[in-house]
């Protein structure tokens, strides 16, 4: 086993045990902690696939920047805790997991039929040469400052519209 | 020996569902909310995975907008939240029905 590989397990299993963990508990601010491991393991994997520039901006933004958000909220609005996972409409919640599972499956299987390994292999010089921030940053800055430049209006508007939301009770 | 990328692939589908079954599930408007940003985030290991694999840079930067989009998502739907708890004083999604039919 490859480094590589034995890396892949420990993150991915992070990222699915957490996940699965995330959406069970009931406490709302423990789903939001699990939310953050997710994100941080998923940093993790970024990093294996040479993204180190994305890995860096998910621990800040992702990790960092929204995760403290919600749980602000969560503070802010204190919301009483839910009822376990199967312990309100088992049967409808149920019948969720097996159509999502189905789902699931259909995925896994299309992925299989598609078999992209067959055609993609990693050449690692290039992989590694997309993931810096030298070449984002020239791809950004040329040929894509047009939706730059309106990822920043819409932050912009995102936090006027925050603001006008919270403020005041709506007539 | 590299990583088949059919792992990284059913890795994010996984995800992918978790998320969809907490967004179908959970009844609390902020657990909603963080499946769905789980979902995204599905979204762009798939990206950044092809991305590496392709040794192509736009995957990584569809992600970064994609992160600046769910950024402001996440500001707008927070204070919309909010707001909705000043006035019914709850953030369960079963009690908030003003729009349905």
């Amino acid at each position: 086993m490859s480094l590589e590989l034995i890396l892949f397990i420990i993150f991915g299993s992070i990222c699915a045990v957490t996940a699965v963990l995330m959406v069970t508990r009931p406490n709302p601010i423990i789903s939001a902690l699990f939310l953050v491991l997710n994100f941080a393991a998923l940093a993790g994997l970024y990093l294996i696939l040479n993204a180190q520039f994305i890995a860096v901006a998910q621990v800040i933004v992702y990790a960092g920047a929204i995760m403290v958000f919600f749980l602000f909220v969560i503070m802010l609005l204190n919301p009483a805790k839910e009822n376990r996972f199967l312990e309100h409409k088992a049967k409808l919640k149920i019948f969720t997991v097996v159509v999502v599972a189905l789902v699931l499956v259909q995925l896994i299987y299309m992925i299989f039929l598609a078999h992209p390994s067959g055609t993609i292999t990693k050449e690692v010089a290039n992989s590694v040469n997309a993931g810096t921030i030298e070449s984002i940053g020239r791809e950004m800055f040329t040929n894509y400052v047009l939706p730059f430049e309106a990822a920043g209006y819409l932050l912009l508007a995102a936090t006027i519209g925050a603001l006008v939301l919270a403020k005041k009770k709506f007539e | 020996m590299q990583i088949p990328i059919e792992y990284y692939l059913i890795l994010s589908a996984f995800m992918f569902s978790v998320g969809i079954v907490g967004v179908l599930t959970r009844r609390n408007a902020i657990v909603v909310f963080m499946s769905v940003e789980l979902m995204l985030n599905s979204a762009n290991l798939t990206l950044i995975t092809f991305s590496s694999y392709l040794g192509d840079t736009t995957g990584q930067l569809f992600v970064f907008f994609v992160m600046a989009v769910a950024a402001a998502e996440a500001a707008v739907g927070l204070a919309i939240i909010i707001a909705i708890f000043r006035n019914k004083l709850t953030v369960n999604i079963d009690e908030i029905n003003l729009l349905k039919w």
